[in-house]
């Protein structure tokens, strides 16, 4: 394969500077100090507060407000029904694209899911609205909840995921499952999962005249900005959003949702500036959630181990009015190798809010029920569950034959083997037990997650002062984006990190693309390459063309950036510092611009993965079924690593979820109602500290000349996954008992009762 | 959250007039009270703030060995109180297998007692729940039933009381002391709190306006410190409520049970006194088989009240475990992740 045509002005390139520095968080010590204003901080002159009244049935009408009640609670100025709030320019209930999403704005009566908002009580504190909102004393006229997954009715969807087929194939299964020395058979279930940040959606919104100024957690700026305007009737360049920090969004803060919408509507309603924010309980309904799968796997394999066949047909729920089906087949598309491969989709319709992006979408889901499925068979064809992943590793992309543009999982599987002492592992369960007589089990599982890339802008100048400003509308939510980009930007005008000043968070400034897809990194980094580029290449051919410098007829060989200078390349005894460049032209600043997107050239041609191989160690009591992750060791590999202390905290966090996946996180929704029963944080389980006492992330390296100039594949996702897996395979291993219902909790490992 | 008055009196006898009234209520550490009124669950007229009383969070080593708690001691100072922990081990380690460091530090031995279930259909404020609202039904019964009662539950409530500290109190007859409209009064803890019968909106023995002023453990209960433990299981290392737990303790003379004593928490309305299974061990022999069936004895009523079974045989297993765990000794300090499985020594399986 040739150059792609990727590289950019790549002359100045100096990698190890501040890429690969492990730079600690540029906005640290505000956010330890408190000093980090969040969206919920803002406070501006005049504002009010606004509650969300939220229905508590799945599905029906709303029949009656107490609207006068709530009215008369000192302190509550207005109270927005479907009878009283301001016009929008556009149905809610449009879908124009696959990322719009229909958003419940009090267009109606119509109640289709629990905690769906039905009134907006604004009030000058928030225990006044709060009050006002129970004071509405909704009624209802209740239809019954479709809530019974899987059992619904099924249909098969056009597209799952974004844009993905619902349906596709690769060789014949049914000839290879019937040509197999041995076949797998085996159904995995997974529950609906909630977001769940520790920041809840919230927005202060104010408006003056037609222009909107508001503060919110977005993951995709540009694309909030576009849809405000859409619904509000005004131009795009009206919206003003801030949203520097973000308390962790996974996807939930990704398409702006009818919450915050909700706000900006109270706002315009009562004329005055409003905060909206989202109490826990009503994050599980209108901001999405992971939606419930059923997959059932069917695996053939010939006597050597190699695989003949995966067949993997997924049922999954969206709501009853909009479309989001999760993705989970994708992960069979692109791990191992065999000469047949289907995937098939049915979905079903629930009276849920609609299923959203949840970080690893489709990935996590998937990939706990693949890799639990391969550690059947590997047992099945008494192979160790690490050989039988390398009997069947995938030299192509198995799905589209494609090559890899770079695959280090090999070294994963190795260096993560190592380090937890793999070898070590008898091959039959229950065999293991610690001093205190607790069964051990070691599970491993496969990590992965595409490496992907959206569009992005970005603007750089080099002042006369010899510092640098580089701007984009990234958002940084908790995982250190800011300071990873901030190195990118560095690096792309040769300066020190302290030289240049980076900024970022707002919706007037170059559009950063989506902080989602594992692609932030990669996509807003080269636009900020693109940028810093540009600025260096004006100012070398200002240099070059200018005969009283000491680069002057450079010509073909050029000049590289290093440090705040240009040197010639074939001399670098002759240089110039910028500032000196700058001052002789008498030009104030330069300015550069840059964009990246995918090249659809490179994407025909590669398949593109970030890998990983994550080993776990469980303890489970023999008796009592309790079971805690004694240890967990992850190798991946992402290409281009700017940060590691950040990207190591983005697997150890990865590596928690896929844990809590394994073992905590599941939605309890009552079978009656359709209404989830452990809507908040002390009966929704998510791991605490005493649940993971050691984790490890190794960080595998790996060159790609792909996936974009800078070799940046994404990392924010890909620890969910494999990990998961390897603790459900662990928890096998340690016990004897597979369990196939996610998560697994005590109930289904205290075994036989033996009365 | 509605509006309500708040009062801050000084003197027990202020608190108990200001509380008299309907819909008064008292507040100590918050930690579940405040919760309930920001879910609109509970909505009291007044909150009388018993923090500020003085004297009522002192722990008094009394002239029979026992000891008198205030009913102000905050869980994490009784439970890091080395004289208590030393003679009481196991309901140090209850206090510290409960939720979490910050809740410890602010909840209250009185209010301990006062917590409400934490049922789901409870917690919902849309739910039917004989508790909120006597008569209105119960949506827990054919719901998420998980969590619920195997011992003690009516058709009218399948919730538990979710208390660790009160297992291990129940155990050793502890004693609380009431003070109120009526004057002093004092109810052993096992009959303080109620079953649900068809009364479950009635959890405890205080009457309107009564408020605890202490709980009592006679010195009878130290006798046990050598062998005394508390068993906690449930979904995640800590910060979980139980599934199922037990306070375990024997008095041994060599390997021969003098007495025994066994409370179970999480499986009925009220902490669980298991006086069936003392008896069984009382003069027995120390040893597995004996645990066996006092463990049968402790669960012989039990029955599901749901899809919740397994919690029958799990709560078989932690009491033969809690009894084994017992017999071994108690650890000369506290372990690490208390009352966990996960925080035991070397132990032998049954």
């Amino acid at each position: 394969m040739s150059e792609t045509p990727l590289t950019q002005a790549s002359a100045h390139l100096r990698h190890g500077a501040n890429i690969g520095q492990s730079l600690t968080r540029h906005e640290g010590a505000l956010k330890v100090t408190g000093q980090a204003r969040y969206a919920a901080d803002h406070h501006p002159a005049g504002m009010l507060h606004a509650v969300l009244a939220v229905s508590s049935i799945a599905r029906g009408r709303v029949i009656a407000l107490d609207v006068a009640a709530a009215k008369a609670h000192p302190g509550v100025v207005d109270v927005m029904t479907p009878a009283h709030k301001p016009p929008l320019a556009q149905d809610p209930d449009e879908k124009t694209h696959p990322f719009m999403f229909r958003l419940d704005v009090l267009q109606n009566d119509r109640v289709r899911y629990p905690n769906q908002p039905i009134a907006v009580v604004i009030a000058e504190t928030l225990e006044a609205a709060t009050e006002g909102a129970v004071l509405l004393a909704p009624r209802y006229e209740t239809e019954p909840a479709r809530t019974d997954f899987p059992a619904g009715a099924h249909f098969t969807p056009a597209l799952v995921g974004v844009a993905d087929p619902a349906e596709a194939h690769h060789g014949d299964v049914e000839a290879g499952l019937a040509g197999a020395a041995r076949r797998l058979e085996a159904i995995y279930e997974t529950p609906a999962q909630y977001h769940n940040p520790m920041e809840p959606h919230g927005i202060v919104a104010a408006w003056e005249g037609d222009t909107l100024f508001i503060d919110t957690p977005s993951q995709g700026l540009a694309m909030a900005q576009a849809r405000i305007a859409g619904l509000f009737g005004i131009p795009p360049a009206a919206v003003h959003i801030r949203s520097p920090y973000i308390g962790g969004g996974f996807g939930s803060k990704g398409v702006f949702s009818g919450p915050q919408v909700l706000g900006i509507m109270a706002a315009r309603l009562v004329g005055r500036p409003v905060k909206l924010v989202l109490r826990r309980g009503q994050m599980f309904g209108p901001v999405g959630h992971r939606a419930p799968t059923r997959q059932s796997f069917r695996l053939g394999a010939d006597n050597a181990g190699a695989l003949t066949a995966i067949g993997h047909h997924t049922v999954t729920a969206s709501s009853q009015h909009d479309d989001f089906f999760e993705p989970a087949g994708g992960v069979s598309h692109t791990l191992y190798a065999s000469p047949a491969i289907a995937t098939t989709y049915e979905a079903v319709r629930l009276d849920t809010g609609t299923p959203l992006f949840m970080r690893a979408p489709g990935k996590a889901a998937g990939s706990i029920a693949l890799e639990s499925a391969i550690d059947e068979m590997a047992h099945a064809c008494a192979m160790d569950p690490l050989a039988f992943r390398l009997k069947n590793y995938a030299e192509v992309e198995p799905m589209s034959g494609k090559p890899f543009s770079s695959k280090a999982l090999r070294a994963c599987y190795a260096q993560g083997a190592e380090r937890f002492g793999w070898a070590k592992r008898p091959l039959a369960p229950r065999q293991m037990r610690d001093a205190a007589g607790m069964l051990v089990g070691w599970g491993m599982g496969t990590a992965t997650f595409p490496a992907l890339m959206f569009q992005a802008q970005a603007r750089a100048v080099l002042r006369a002062d010899g510092t640098g400003v580089v701007e984009t509308g990234a958002q940084d939510m908790g995982q250190g984006a800011w300071t990873a980009l901030g190195q990118i930007a560095a690096d792309s005008l040769a300066l020190d990190p302290d030289r240049v000043e980076f900024r970022a968070g707002s919706s007037d400034l170059p559009d950063a693309g989506i902080a989602g897809g594992s692609a932030h990194t990669a996509t807003a980094g080269m636009a900020i390459h693109g940028a810093g580029a540009d600025v260096i290449a004006r100012l070398a051919e200002l240099a070059m063309g200018d005969e009283r410098s000491p680069l002057h007829g450079a010509g073909n060989a050029g000049v590289i950036a290093r440090a705040g200078r240009l040197f010639r390349r074939d001399d670098e005894s002759r240089s110039e510092s910028y500032v000196a460049i700058l001052a002789r032209a008498g030009i104030p600043a330069i300015e550069g611009h840059g964009k990246s997107a995918t090249d659809p050239a490179a994407q025909a041609a590669y398949a593109m993965h970030a890998h990983g191989a994550v080993f776990a160690e469980v303890t489970v009591d023999p008796d009592l079924g309790q079971l805690r992750v004694t240890r967990l060791v992850g190798a991946f590999a992402a290409g281009r690593i700017i940060n590691p202390r950040m990207v190591q905290s983005q697997y150890y966090g990865g590596m928690v979820w896929g844990l809590s996946f394994a073992l905590h996180e599941q939605a309890v929704i009552d079978p009656r109602s359709g209404r989830p029963m452990n809507a908040n944080l002390g009966e929704y389980h998510v791991p605490v500290n005493a649940d993971l006492p050691s984790i490890e992330a190794i960080l595998v390296e790996e060159h790609d000349a792909h996936v974009n100039a800078l070799g940046i594949k994404g990392v924010g996702e890909i620890g969910i996954t494999g990990t998961a897996g390897a603790i459900a395979n662990a928890v096998w291993h340690a016990t004897g008992m597979r369990a196939r219902r996610f998560p697994i909790t005590l109930d289904k490992l205290i075994g036989p009762q033996d009365n | 959250m509605n509006r309500f008055d708040y009062a801050r009196p000084a003197t027990i006898a202020e608190a108990v007039a200001l509380a008299a009234e309907p819909g008064a209520t008292y507040l100590a550490g918050g930690t579940n009270l405040l919760d309930l009124m920001k879910g609109d669950l509970v909505r009291p007229a007044r909150l009388v703030d018993v923090t500020h009383i003085p004297g009522l969070d002192a722990i008094e080593p009394l002239a029979d060995g026992g000891v008198r708690i205030g009913a102000l001691v905050r869980n994490a100072d009784l439970a890091h109180d080395a004289d208590f922990a030393r003679r009481f081990p196991a309901i140090a380690e209850a206090l510290l297998a409960g939720a979490s460091a910050q809740l410890r530090n602010a909840a209250t031995a009185g209010g301990n007692l006062l917590q409400r279930t934490r049922c789901a259909y409870f917690y919902d404020a849309a739910s039917a729940c004989n508790k909120r609202t006597p008569g209105a039904g119960c949506d827990a019964r054919g719901g998420e039933t998980r969590m619920q009662a195997v011992l003690g539950w009516s058709e009218h409530c399948i919730a538990t009381h979710p208390s660790d500290f009160c297992v291990p109190l129940v155990a050793f007859d502890a004693i609380v002391e009431i003070e109120g409209p009526k004057g002093r009064r004092e109810c052993p803890l096992e009959h303080f709190h109620r079953l649900p019968g068809d009364t479950p909106e009635r959890e405890s023995d205080l009457a309107p306006g009564e408020m605890i002023t202490a709980v009592r453990l006679p010195g009878a209960a130290a006798q046990f410190a050598g062998h005394a433990r508390y068993l906690k299981v449930r979904d995640r290392t800590s910060y979980a409520f139980a599934i199922v737990s037990a306070a375990a303790a024997l008095r041994l003379d060599g390997e021969t049970i003098v007495e025994a004593r066994l409370a179970l928490g999480s499986v009925a309305a009220k902490p669980w006194r298991a006086h069936a299974a003392e008896a069984l061990l009382a003069g027995a022999q120390a040893n597995e088989a004996n645990f066996r069936r006092a463990a049968e004895a402790a669960l012989a009523e039990a029955r599901p009240a749901g899809a919740n079974g397994y919690k029958i045989e799990l709560a078989r297993r932690v009491v033969r475990r809690a009894f084994i765990l017992a017999h071994a000794g108690t650890p000369a300090r506290i372990q690490a992740l208390p009352a966990s499985p996960f925080a035991t020594g070397a132990l032998r399986h049954v």
